[in-house]
């Protein structure tokens, strides 16, 4: 599988995210920044976390009107694979490639923590590796992981099985509508979700629960 | 030169969790009587020109494409 991991400034979770997608697929992610207008053909463009722009004006806001991002809707307009993962979240939603928003957290704290996440749509790329309503462990690290979109947006994801992630067994942490942490667009090839399976990938993470949403999409899994 | 403020504000029914946290503060300063409580952002603007009209029609463009999440938020321009 190829990939590619996009830059910006403020980011800081795309070391961890290039080491998973390298350990898994064996081949180390091309990058692209920020100013780049045209990416290179490949599987899986992945976003990654942390804090782009200084979260300045909305969590990805600026990050959303970088030229790359223009690059990235195009090919998610022809079916390649995009995630991102927590501001990479924010960003494609600031993009308008998902539906919705990521308000600040109803506790108006900071998240660090574990949370059990349930596999609501096992049936996309990139939950094949997981078995329908599989119960995981996944690390959360956010301010802003609050999803909200409006009654109709929500009917529709929730008729069409755009849910993939949900919070289960009492851990959302952030308030989020319908324990919802990861959606998929219309067509099923963009993923956004708050957790961080980059993280929980080794045995020296504390678990490998993330690792098959890796597997799943290089084709690994059991 | 025009001067213009955009207001932004999140939209009716949208929880404001930041706005809550506000009003409970100010209940506890002794401020009674406070309903309710909405955090909102302000933005000053010095645009080049003359033209009221056409700087209201970027101003609202410029919401549109930025200042604003009209997913959740909800603007009004006003040209000084």
């Amino acid at each position: 599988m190829k990939s590619a991991v996009v830059l910006l400034p403020g980011l800081n979770r795309d070391r961890d995210m290039i080491a998973a997608l390298t350990k898994i697929s064996g081949k180390p992610p091309l990058t692209v920044w920020q100013t780049d207008t045209e990416i290179p053909d490949v599987d899986l463009i992945v976003i990654p976390g942390g804090f782009s722009y200084g979260d300045y004006l909305r969590c990805g806001a600026i990050a959303a009107r970088m030229p790359v991002m223009r690059a990235v809707a195009e090919k998610a307009a022809r079916g390649t694979l995009v995630m991102g993962v927590c501001n990479g979240f924010q960003i494609l939603l600031e993009a308008g490639l998902l539906p919705g928003a990521l308000m600040r957290n109803a506790s108006l704290k900071f998240v660090c923590r574990e949370v059990k996440l349930e596999v609501a749509n096992a049936n996309t790329a990139f939950t094949r590796g997981y078995s329908p309503n599989q119960i995981i462990r996944c690390p959360v690290a956010h301010h802003d992981g609050n999803y909200f979109a409006d009654a109709e947006t929500l009917a529709r994801l929730e008729g069409e099985g755009q849910v993939v992630f949900r919070y289960a067994e009492g851990t959302n942490p952030n308030g989020s509508i319908n324990d919802i942490a990861g959606i998929v667009s219309e067509g099923g090839n963009v993923l956004g979700l708050m957790p961080h399976p980059e993280n929980l990938i080794e045995s020296a993470h504390g678990g490998t629960d993330g690792r098959a949403l890796f597997e799943g999409l290089v084709g690994k899994a059991a | 030169m025009i001067k213009a403020r955009v207001t932004v504000t999140l939209k009716n029914g949208v929880l404001d969790p930041q706005g809550k946290a506000i009003e409970h503060a100010l209940a506890s300063l002794g401020f009674s009587g406070v309903g309710s409580v909405r955090q909102g952002k302000v933005f000053d603007l010095e645009l080049e020109g003359a033209d009221k009209g056409k700087a209201e029609a970027e101003l609202k463009a410029m919401c549109d494409k930025l200042l604003a999440n009209t997913v959740i938020e909800d603007y009004t321009v006003s040209i000084t």
